[in-house]
């Protein structure tokens, strides 16, 4: 189990900046992210673009902000767990919260900060009737090991570059590959779109234009689906996996479930100190909402500082907070 | 002015009228508008949460930029008639458009 002060929900530059304010309070911090790196969008998204609004830096790549933020936090010696997404908080007596990932992490801390962003990144499902029934069983939303479908039967449905780059690995690998797109062409990656059309060709794969998965059906396991064509004709086809590879969305995940006054996707907090409605729960940076409430990373910094301002009674409830310039004194290590 | 129109998920169609000149995208004025869409990802082509069908005036709309594309290929529900509202500026291309919302 890992014991920190504040558990900051996403490690992007808000949640990053975070640990620096909370350093110069005295406050350790861990950070979960659900990505494998810290960063958030900036690392993920659009790492070479440029940044034209951070004070003091006429422009500046998102990455090289990160690294910037990594270096000014470095002496707080903050802690991570990433690739993992949180899943469970559970109040203690004593206000403190346990916090638990999807891989059963733990962390125990005095204080929750959330810092998400724009949400994790969940698959984006389709409308199929009967398909969540069938999710674990058959349906998955993303190929983690494709040796798993080593001599089995595959549907893929979807037309961007995972589903034409996974139609051409698998051909390789399962008994029978069938990807099923709604249009009749592909945009992306015309070289993945050609192999495809040419495995569809020497019969090597099955390939179904112009129409969409329509019902799912099985016994305790996916059997069979049901197509149907932009001509209405309905047809079925036996298989072992149906994988929907429809790209990703971002959702609030979990958090939606904490209690927590949310509007349109977005957390309402009190601007006095970014809490939320929850007792030692913060909202900071894009994932927050309030009157004219402006998506800016340097208002993410701006709600970081007043929310560690406000944080410091749940980590030292005994002792008096002193503002202090970090041209006076410095960086107080630990 | 740039006149178009909107129908709402229910059916119905409210007129909009833009001063020329304004930079905004139509997203952005979906938003202002009231209508319920999130735009999760504030305009970045990622979220499709600004999905939109153009009923009327397709043709005179500006093509389909690569980042919409590729997200409008990756939706399960999208069609030919498939824009994204983020990616689209408003300006004299959208007079006389109808959109529907596709979104939830």
């Amino acid at each position: 189990m890992i014991t920190t002060d504040i558990c900051i929900i996403g490690a992007g530059p808000v949640g990053l900046f975070a640990v620096f304010e909370a350093g110069l309070l005295k406050m350790r911090c861990h950070l979960i992210d659900a990505l494998p790196q810290v960063g958030g969008q900036l690392s993920e998204i659009y790492p070479q673009k440029p940044i034209y609004d951070i004070p003091g830096f006429p422009d500046v790549k998102a990455q090289e902000l990160v690294d910037n933020l990594m270096e000014q936090i470095n002496p707080f010696h903050p802690t991570f767990t990433l690739g993992e997404r949180v899943e469970n908080l559970e109040r203690q007596a004593d206000g403190s919260f346990f916090i638990t990932t999807n891989e059963q992490t733990v962390v125990h801390c005095q204080v929750v900060v959330i810092a998400g962003g724009l949400g994790c990144f969940e698959p984006r499902k389709p409308e199929i009737e009967g398909l969540e029934a069938f999710e674990g069983k058959g349906v998955s939303y993303m190929i983690k090991n494709p040796e798993l479908l080593r001599d089995r039967r595959v549907v893929l449905a979807g037309g961007g570059d995972s589903a034409l780059d996974w139609t051409v690995f698998l051909a390789n690998i399962a008994k029978e590959v069938t990807l099923i797109h709604r249009s009749d062409s592909f945009r992306g990656a015309p070289d993945s779109a050609e192999k495809v059309f040419e495995l569809a060709s020497e019969g090597r794969i099955n390939l179904i234009l112009q129409s969409n998965i329509t019902r799912v059906s099985g016994n305790g396991h996916l059997q069979e689906i049901t197509i149907t064509g932009k001509d209405k004709t309905v047809t079925t086809r036996a298989t072992d996996h149906l994988i929907p590879l429809f790209g990703l969305t971002p959702k609030l995940g979990p958090i939606a479930d904490w209690g927590l006054q949310i509007d349109k996707s977005a957390i309402q907090v009190d601007t006095t100190d970014y809490a939320t409605n929850v007792e030692r729960i913060y909202a900071i940076g894009d994932i927050n909402t309030y009157p004219g409430k402006l998506k800016l990373i340097l208002c993410g910094f701006h709600e970081a500082a007043l929310m560690c301002q406000s944080a410091f009674k749940y980590v030292y409830p005994s002792q008096k907070l002193s503002f202090k310039y970090t041209t006076v004194n410095g960086i107080p290590t630990f | 002015m740039i006149h178009f129109t909107i129908e709402d998920q229910n059916g119905g169609q409210q007129p909009i009228e833009i001063p020329e000149g304004i930079s905004l995208s139509l997203m952005e004025v979906l938003k202002a508008s009231e209508y319920p869409i999130l735009a999760t990802c504030g305009g970045m082509a990622l979220c499709a949460t600004c999905h939109v069908a153009v009923l009327e005036g397709a043709a005179r709309l500006p093509p389909v930029n690569d980042a919409e594309g590729d997200l409008l290929d990756t939706l399960p529900d999208a069609d030919s008639d498939s824009r994204l509202a983020c990616q689209l500026r408003v300006d004299e291309s959208l007079d006389g458009a109808v959109f529907r919302l596709r979104a939830a």
